[in-house]
């Protein structure tokens, strides 16, 4: 029989993590239940020669495709855009680029000023201080004085820019365009216990270093040696509640595939857009029949994505290629909406710095770029360490049919029915991402490539899980209130990129977490009231 | 993290593999690479198949059939023109066939310093990146701010 404890977080990535460590000095008892284990880095792909060829098998970034027994399965078919995760202690931080911008201002407010979506019920100014203890915590990398943002100090210097950022520097300088290089989740100085980054360039899946900021290194030492506990290798099924409408605890599998009752005085899920409305789905009971807190029918719609529009090209000299860490500027030229244009709201720039071997011979070869046979070593050679591109990463505003279900068949290894996406891209997204490529193929011809190819969108491009149970202050608009909490059952909260109103067109990493702490400096302060 | 075993390809079936490997990545004598189906690659690509075996063994299938017999029976013209073709399209067994010899061919250190890299992984030596010029920089702080109020 498990103890009861005053606080049960599901899931230890990027948001869990936040939360766990900001709630412990509360000093009481809080248990986080993760369905993966805890991360070793000497079984990193990058201490290995096949580096590269662990990203279609263990580390692949589609956990349909990776298949640990700590995934499980998605159905995605009715998507054009595939969804990406990790599952261990440290969720997709695992796996993600450490690529690290906030969202702007004018995010919060898109009914507002662009009359479309809705407004957040917080604001860039309320989130101010919670981004920068986000900053400190996670160790973030950037240099001041970018004036796309308010003014903002990053706790290290940028990471360099490399031959592949000056390029695309002089690009843009050439046309008159913002850019900046991009805050990062990347030590470039000893941190907080953590290595400096030495370019291991192959940084999305986990960094042996040790310098990209997965919570499993950054939040996690903190909150344990606060007297957080973390239990691996748990899948939670589903959270029960009692006559009151109040949860109880969860029901989960432990390793053995045993079934265990954790009793809680409060339940907060951290589960991911997709995980998050899955579970809260399928906590259907005769109270809540069509799921746990869905009493607005909004649990699992609104999903949002942002749709990636790639560009590339190649160049005479060799790049960086796999060389640095991935991606290293961003443009924010065309971020806010322009009404000359034929689309609303806006998108940003990520600019890449290239392949490695394998990997440039694969994507090639795949697109009819890399020949087989006699042609095949003399084009090579013209194409490896010589591609640079960028992405236009999308805002998506949030549409109701965009959700996730539970699909009737898929169930995963513990026999849970696994999340079904039906998905598509809205017109103001297509026409958003056609504008992205036209101004990318400038981009490249300023910089001198040639020899382009496009991939829009991004197919295995579903790292952004958002909206699926948004917040708000009307019951019949939202599922959680201003500060997180179910407006149906009072002691749920919910602190993950579900609650999103809108997508921004950045990475959300830092505005998950920012969040994350926000709301649990919320609840520090309503302790008395908590679940009135 | 546990570890699937899977059934290794047949001998007819591995000798269909080495002739696809030698036509789909010759030997270069002017670049200093061997082809796919020297015996260290094939040896590679036969070790670590894992969970592509099943869409290995489909695209020998597929190989076959256009070969109207074992593709080994071919000979070097006859193997090139169907495998090239082969090796182009988009079904999942091809694209397989093709990222798997792909995978092996460019981690071996033959070809590996032949593109002037060095055979290792990127841990625990890492790369060198050169800062760049922060100067480029210079234009773009001296813009007004890009970002709008909110209400």
């Amino acid at each position: 029989m498990n103890e009861k404890v005053d606080v049960l977080i599901v899931g230890s990535g990027a948001s869990g993590a936040a939360v766990a460590w900001s709630l412990a000095d509360t000093k009481m008892r809080i248990l986080c239940l993760e369905q993966g284990e805890w991360m070793k880095q000497s079984d990193y792909p990058s201490n290995r020669r096949d580096w590269e060829a662990r990203t279609y098998d263990d580390f692949a970034i589609s956990p349909n495709r990776r298949a640990r027994p700590t995934d499980y399965p998605i159905n995605d078919d009715n998507s054009p855009i595939k969804v990406v995760n990790f599952n261990g202690v440290g969720g997709s931080t695992i796996m993600y680029t450490g690529h690290y911008p906030r969202l702007h201002p004018s995010d919060f407010r898109v009914r507002s000023l662009d009359g479309v979506a809705d407004d957040w019920p917080v604001d860039y100014a309320m989130l101010e201080p919670f981004f920068a203890e986000n900053d400190r915590m996670t160790g973030v990398s950037g240099l001041a004085g970018d004036p796309s943002y308010p003014p903002k100090q990053s706790p290290m210097p940028p990471l360099p820019l490399g031959k592949s950022g000056a390029r695309f520097g002089r690009a843009m300088n050439t046309l008159g365009w913002h850019w900046w290089p991009s805050d990062t989740a990347m030590a470039t100085t000893e941190y907080d216990g953590r290595a400096p980054c030495i370019n291991l360039g192959h940084c999305t899946p986990a960094c042996t270093q040790g310098a990209k900021a997965s919570t499993d290194i950054t939040y996690w030492p903190h909150a344990i040696r606060a007297g957080v506990e973390l239990r691996t290798r748990c899948r939670v099924r589903e959270i029960v509640t009692d006559d009151n409408d109040m949860a109880t605890g969860v029901i989960y599998y432990d390793a053995d595939g045993v079934e265990q009752f954790q009793a809680a005085e409060m339940v907060i899920m951290a589960c991911n857009g997709v995980g998050t409305p899955r579970l809260l789905l399928n906590s259907a009971s005769a109270r809540f029949p069509d799921g746990l807190a869905n009493s607005s029918g909004l649990v699992g719609r609104n999903l949002m994505f942002h749709p990636y529009a790639q560009v590339f090209g190649y160049v005479e000299e060799p790049l960086d290629s796999n060389q640095g860490p991935p991606l290293c500027l961003w443009s924010k030229e065309f971020y806010e909406t322009d009404s000359s244009r034929d689309f609303v709201r806006g998108y940003s720039f990520q600019f890449g710095r290239g392949l490695g071997p394998v990997t440039e011979a694969i994507f090639s070869a795949a697109d009819g770029r890399l020949p087989w046979g006699k042609n095949h070593h003399a084009v090579y050679r013209k194409l490896v360490g010589r591609r640079i591109g960028m992405s236009a990463i999308c805002e998506d505003l949030p549409e109701a049919h965009n959700r996730v279900t539970l699909d009737p068949v898929l169930k995963d290894g513990n026999g849970i029915p696994a999340p079904r996406i039906d998905y598509t891209l809205s017109e103001n997204s297509l026409r958003m991402m056609d504008h992205g490529i036209a101004r990318a193929k400038e981009i490249l011809a300023a910089a001198g490539a040639t020899n382009v190819g496009v991939q829009s969108p991004i197919l295995n491009g579903g790292w952004h899980l958002l909206g699926t149970a948004r917040m708000g202050t009307d019951p019949e608009r939202s599922v959680v209130n201003e500060w997180g909490r179910s407006h149906d059952v009072k002691n749920l909260f919910i602190v993950d990129g579900s609650i999103w109103v809108t997508a921004g067109g950045v990475n959300p990493t830092s505005t998950i977490q920012a969040l994350a702490l926000y709301i649990a400096d919320q609840i520090k302060q309503r302790l008395g009231t908590l679940f009135d | 993290m546990q570890t699937q075993s899977f059934p290794s390809l047949s001998e007819a079936e591995t000798a269909d593999l080495r002739a696809v490997a030698g036509v789909a990545i010759p030997a270069d004598v002017g670049f200093g690479v061997p082809a796919a189906d020297d015996p260290t690659i094939l040896a590679d690509i036969l070790a670590t198949l894992g969970r592509d075996t099943g869409d290995v063994r489909a695209a020998l299938a597929e190989l076959s059939v256009l070969a109207k017999g074992p593709f080994a029976n071919l000979d070097n013209d006859q193997r090139d023109e169907i495998a090239t073709a082969y090796l182009a399209g988009s079904g999942v067994p091809a694209r397989t066939l093709g990222r798997v010899m792909l995978q092996a061919y460019y981690r071996d250190d033959r070809v590996v310093r032949s593109l002037g890299l060095e055979p290792r992984p990127p841990f625990p030596k890492g790369h060198t990146l050169e800062q760049g010029d922060w100067s480029l920089l210079d234009p773009v702080r001296a813009r007004p701010k890009l970002w709008r109020d909110a209400p």
